[in-house]
């Protein structure tokens, strides 16, 4: 059942907030076990909020999705409840604060049902990075749900949570939503507040909603986004609009494929399953156009570049004062070099150590600085595209979901994959990843993108999309 | 471009990370190999154009001159590993 047909069956008194909620609570207590999607849970306090909610509903008060249970990234601070981004460090963190998303949440009644697994501070493609625990597709349980948001990925894959939040640093929301068969949406930077969202690279994330259709992430990102003061690079633009999602029309949409997002890495049914997406399309009336966009060629680097060195400064704050682990060591450097050395992870270092490195002297211009550069000629490249096209899809992920452990020990090869979903955080400009189909059993996510602030168009071509195939 | 063992050394004094020998060798040759592939970049022609460092050019976002309730104090130490007398205790810095 999706979201909105829980949240009707809900506002027409059919089930009970809580009832709603004890169901996925039970979910969770029954497969949680062998998918590894949470760690922290808190059934009293989502009892508690679904209680709430009902008195909204009996009120006359329920909004769009108010009722209906919702996962959290266990990087979105929650008040009260453990929030350690699948870190060693931050084990037993209790945030004093909610972010501004979860704030939003338990306004319109959504109960949290808790917090999910992730790659590290968010660094990783897999979830496998996490110091706690694996986390298995739902799908094919020998194989990775994607990440870094793959605890928020299955557990709405499989069932156990109707809608969850996920974060997307450089396709950490659409590309376990690819691995998994859902759908994943990225909105335009500054769309959605960061505040309280523990920041891996702060020009480049952004948070975003996991659903069974696109409907349930138009639906939900309504109620996530909007200005927020306490974000200074909140855009000062309305939340996104739900409203004309289903009056949009394939006919005479322009749709741009650039050939360096379909090129010889695709894997053959990742390739069939699209080109299939594209003919039914075509035969709804849409045109497709390809083109030429240079600098996605470079974009693994440029990102790899950027997001590190923005981490190394961001997790610079982790020095076992304020909060987090601490170890000991010799004096105060002593004592904030082993707390970081003992409480960070192997890709978290290393991104760190390649981070410190682009932004130290002598190497800076070289790395940081030309990065940033190619950055802004990417971004002009797709304005370029987005002056004669309405979007452009690509696949979301060269590959169908790959095994657990087959690619964690050849951490190149993993970023080299994260190729199609980069661009649009560097640009900043809104994606989507919805299924359009499978192979050899896996699902293969299609990846479309529009102009910045062009979300709610965005949103209404994947709805029809999504009808279409 | 290649990193010497020393240059990692040095990366992790700067990065405050107190790192196994082990480490700094598997980093070693981790970061060289990240370092093979972003050669790529520098074939790029990017003369003329101007770097950005953020997505959407924001300037000058000014917050209103409020004053505001301030997260207590009891609440903001809560999670330090340390606290005494209301104060973080951090480890002594000056010497005696």
């Amino acid at each position: 059942m999706t979201a909105a047909d829980l949240a009707g069956r809900i506002a027409r008194r059919e089930i009970s907030c809580v009832e709603a909620a004890q169901e996925s609570l039970d979910a969770i207590g029954e497969r949680d076990g062998a998918l590894g999607c949470f760690l922290a849970l808190d059934p009293e306090s989502t009892i508690a909020q679904a209680k709430a909610a009902q008195h909204l509903i009996d009120k006359g008060q329920g909004g769009s999705l108010t009722g209906v249970p919702i996962a959290l990234k266990d990087n979105l601070s929650t008040d009260a409840l453990e929030t350690t981004c699948a870190s060693k460090i931050l084990k037993g963190y209790v945030p004093p604060f909610d972010a501004t998303v979860v704030g939003k949440l338990k306004l319109a009644g959504l109960p949290i049902l808790g917090k999910t697994n992730m790659d590290e501070f968010a660094m990783g493609t897999s979830t496998e990075t996490s110091a706690f625990q694996l986390t298995r597709n739902p799908l094919d349980p020998e194989r990775s749900p994607g990440g870094s948001s793959g605890g928020s990925a299955a557990a709405v894959a499989g069932l156990l949570a109707p809608l969850s939040l996920g974060s997307d640093t450089g396709g950490s929301i659409r590309q376990p939503a690819s691995f998994c068969g859902i759908v994943g949406f990225k909105p335009t930077y500054g769309r959605c507040s960061r505040y309280g969202l523990i920041a891996f690279a702060s020009s480049l994330d952004q948070v975003g909603p996991f659903g069974q259709t696109v409907e349930d992430a138009a639906l939900l990102a309504e109620i996530i986004t909007g200005h927020d003061s306490l974000d200074s690079t909140s855009l000062n633009a309305p939340p996104i609009s739900a409203r004309d999602l289903k009056s949009g029309s394939l006919r005479g949409l322009k749709i741009a494929l650039p050939k360096e997002l379909f090129n010889d890495a695709l894997h053959p049914g990742v390739r069939q399953a699209i080109d299939d997406a594209i003919r039914v399309l075509t035969s709804e009336g849409v045109e497709f156009h390809s083109v030429s966009i240079p600098a996605i060629a470079v974009g693994v680097t440029t990102y790899y570049l950027i997001a590190p060195a923005e981490a190394s400064s961001n997790l610079a704050r982790f020095d076992g004062i304020r909060y987090g682990s601490r170890s000991d060591g010799e004096g105060h450097i002593g004592m904030v070099e082993r707390t970081r050395a003992e409480g960070f992870g192997h890709e978290v270092k290393s991104r760190i150590m390649m981070g410190t490195y682009a932004l130290s002297a002598g190497y800076y211009d070289a790395f940081y600085l030309k990065a940033s550069q190619v950055r802004a000629k990417m971004t002009d490249e797709f304005d370029q595209v987005f002056t004669s096209c309405d979007a452009v899809l690509s696949p979301t992920s060269p590959v169908p979901a790959f095994k657990l452990g087959e690619l964690i020990g050849d951490p190149l090869a993993l970023k080299l994959l994260d190729y199609c979903t980069i661009p649009a955080n560097l640009g900043g400009f809104p994606a989507i990843s919805l299924n359009c189909g499978f192979t050899e059993g896996l699902p293969v996510g299609l990846q479309i993108m529009a102009p910045a602030l062009h979300d709610e168009r965005l949103l209404q071509i994947a709805y029809s999309v999504e009808q279409a195939l | 471009m290649s990193i010497s063992i020393d240059e990692v050394r040095h990366v992790a004094k700067l990065a405050r990370l107190d790192l196994e020998e082990s480490e700094i060798l598997s980093f070693q040759s981790e970061l060289n190999a990240l370092l093979g592939h972003f050669a790529d970049i520098q074939s790029v022609d990017v003369s003329g154009i101007e770097p950005v460092s953020h997505a959407v050019s924001l300037q000058n976002v000014w917050a209103d001159d409020q004053i505001w309730e301030s997260l207590p104090r009891d609440r903001a130490l809560r999670n330090a590993s340390l606290s005494r007398a209301g104060l973080f205790v951090v480890p002594q810095i000056i010497e005696d």
